[in-house]
């Protein structure tokens, strides 16, 4: 982590020649700037806000844009109406999916880092392939296998398709992470006689709360929004939020304040994630770019 | 020791396997399943599907009924194009404003970056109601009374640089021609004069296939009607609006990265502040922008969920080919031929990131 530079330091040495008031003109320019994206970054967030808290009659035309004239949450009660057994689905399917993938994750970088054996070089890039492919690529053997072994269309298919999907994001996250730890440590642990195991339980685990964190938040996120998976395997009785969300707004006779309603239940859980814990999202997010 | 090194091997094994199944062997299913004729009726009726070679992939680059996929391959390369561009180009300028030591730089980054956090089909469903031609957007001018916006966002008909699928062929040879031309001058000006005489040489034959030749037998299928759907504008703007934070990101880790010394030393050589990011930051940068184009290629390659939720999947002006193998496959339960769009996707994929991840692995040190 680079040390931020306090503000109160900030414009060190301009060149002499440039006026104070330049400058003063040059920042109030950037901040105007930055001021301008931030608002057409948030035009959507306000459209779905002042769109769902508003009642059908007044989702007009002419006053789209317009504040809402009294606030009412019949859009959120019947979006989530439609959307309950969905987002309960989701939630189903997201827990023990993200758990299981972060544990199989921290296995797998534990082993990949602190063990490094023959083979590992070409396995391992092997492995990280599969975060990359078009998911339409294994999408028909994928179907017939889950008929096969029953889990077609239930929930349970979906969480064993995420875990291995999950797989090549949670060891390469797992791996980077577990290679800052020291080998010495490894190897202090190993002379005080612990094995694979314990040197697992008793060394890397303890240590490894901060890349939990920043796994099991991508893998929440990622699994929570995803959507072709979600429409491919399952039925009407098993699909997660985000083929709900779809089927809502794919259907022409809901009304929009219902369809944003509706979009924003769908963010939220990831949203307050999101804000809650950004500073770990990002990391998953810039770890996504292989190195990390 | 050695058999701790066993143990881990062992533990690592069930990951292997199920990745060596689910992502190598079906591939290979996929492929398999690609060049036969596969479909619901055969297997309905307990027939086993024919192998047909390469027929599916013939149909889908050159067969009448096809037309939907070279739509979707067309689209595919200007959304690429357009999401990348635009992306890179919002994403530096919006670290290069957040670099300048700014009040609330937490928050303008939280803001920034939030949509990354969001589904597509969120952020499809709400661009979807801001791209409706008589709300949305167009309206938004009229708040200060100006008059509505016209344009016809996600549902424009509208065709910019307009070819004939036919004439293919024959600019793709101009392409490679123009690239080996380019290649020659940049060896010979290197004094590499080996690999100038081989771009020479490639160049010459291309020159030869062009005047002499017949490109335009590759796509030998006369077909109109292909070009830049305005259309795909609505979901660049959509996509961009999801992932140029993610450029800011890289950036910005990027620009901390980059030590204030070594500004500090241009400027005392007598860099102005534009030249230190022309000169020192740029060129720094660079490995950045490689990657970023690389990950947000692959994505807008294989997108789907957007494009499925904006346009409901009929609508041919923003289709991809991801959402043309999933009504091939799922609704029309042509197996066959899905599947032959599916390796198509896949070999673009691949062609993209293989080589980035060899790079990014080879430049690791490895025991």
């Amino acid at each position: 982590m680079s040390t931020t530079v306090s503000p109160s330091q900030s414009v060190p040495a301009q060149t002499a020649a440039a006026p104070l008031s330049g400058v003063r003109v040059s920042r109030a320019l950037i901040y105007a700037a930055l001021v301008i994206f931030a608002a057409l970054f948030l035009i959507p967030v306000y459209m779905v806000l002042v769109t769902s808290f508003k009642s059908i009659d007044q989702v007009s035309i002419s006053t789209m844009w317009n504040l809402p004239t009294s606030f009412t949450l019949e859009s959120f009660q019947r979006a989530l109406e439609k959307l309950l057994p969905n987002l309960i689905n989701s939630l189903l399917l997201v827990v023990p999916a993200t758990v299981l993938s972060a544990a199989l994750g921290s296995m797998n970088g534990y082993v990949l880092s602190k063990w490094r054996f023959r083979g590992a070089n070409i396995i391992f890039p092997l492995m990280l392939f599969g975060m990359f492919i078009p998911y339409q690529a294994i999408l028909i053997p994928l179907v017939q296998f889950l008929q096969t072994i029953g889990l077609y269309g239930s929930i349970g298919g979906l969480i064993l398709v995420h875990v291995v999907y999950g797989l090549p994001i949670t060891t390469l996250i797992f791996r980077n992470y577990y290679a800052e730890v020291p080998d010495e440590m490894i190897e202090a642990g190993a002379i005080d006689g612990a094995g694979f195991f314990g040197l697992y339980w008793w060394v890397v685990l303890p240590i490894s709360l901060p890349g939990f964190v920043v796994v099991i938040i991508w893998q929440f996120t990622q699994i929570w929004n995803e959507f072709l998976f979600g429409v491919t395997i399952t039925n009407t009785a098993s699909q997660p939020i985000t083929v709900a969300l779809q089927n809502l707004s794919g259907s022409q006779i809901v009304e929009w304040n219902v369809q944003m309603a509706g979009a924003f239940l769908t963010a939220l859980p990831t949203l307050l994630v999101y804000i809650l814990l950004g500073r770990y999202f990002i990391r998953g997010l810039l770890a996504g770019s292989v190195k990390g | 020791m050695n058999r701790d090194r066993v143990t881990a091997i062992l533990m690592l094994t069930p990951s292997v396997i199920l990745l060596a199944i689910f992502v190598y062997g079906f591939i290979a299913w996929t492929g398999y399943t690609s060049v036969t004729d596969s479909n619901l009726r055969q297997q309905l009726r307990g027939e086993t599907a024919e192998v047909v070679g390469l027929k599916n992939y013939e149909d889908l680059f050159t067969g009448l009924l096809n037309k939907r996929f070279r739509v979707d391959m067309t689209n595919t390369v200007f959304f690429t194009i357009l999401f990348i561009v635009a992306c890179l180009g919002v994403g530096i300028l919006l670290a290069i404003l957040l670099d300048q030591k700014i009040k609330g730089e937490s928050v303008f980054r939280t803001i920034f970056l939030f949509p990354m956090a969001l589904s597509f089909v969120v952020t499809g469903v709400a661009w979807k109601w801001l791209f409706n031609p008589t709300s949305g957007i167009n309206v938004l001018p009229t708040v200060i009374g100006l008059p509505a916006g016209q344009f016809q966002w996600f549902i424009s008909e509208d065709r910019w640089l307009p070819f004939n699928w036919h004439d293919l062929g024959f600019y793709i040879a101009l392409i490679l021609l123009g690239m080996a031309l380019l290649f020659t001058l940049w060896q010979w000006s290197k004094k590499r004069s080996q690999w100038a005489a081989f771009g020479a040489a490639l160049t010459l034959l291309l020159l030869a296939w062009v005047t002499l030749g017949d490109p335009r037998s590759i796509t030998p299928i006369r077909e109109d009607g292909h070009g830049f759907n305005v259309a795909l504008i609505a979901l660049v703007v959509a996509a961009g609006w999801q992932m140029s934070g993610y450029t800011m990101a890289m950036y910005l880790a990027g620009l901390r990265g980059i030590s204030e010394d070594l500004r500090e030393a241009a400027r005392v050589d007598g860099c102005s502040e534009l030249q230190v990011y022309r000169r020192i930051i740029f060129p720094l940068l660079q490995p950045i922008t490689l990657s970023a184009m690389i990950i947000l290629g692959h994505i807008s390659l294989k997108i789907f969920d957007l494009a499925y939720t904006m346009g409901g999947g009929n609508n041919l002006f923003i289709d991809m080919p991801g959402i043309n193998m999933f009504f091939t496959t799922f609704r029309a339960s042509e197996f066959g031929r899905g599947a032959a769009i599916a390796v198509i996707m896949l070999i673009m994929v691949a062609v993209v990131i293989v080589p980035y991840l060899y790079t990014q692995l080879r430049s690791e040190t490895h025991l």
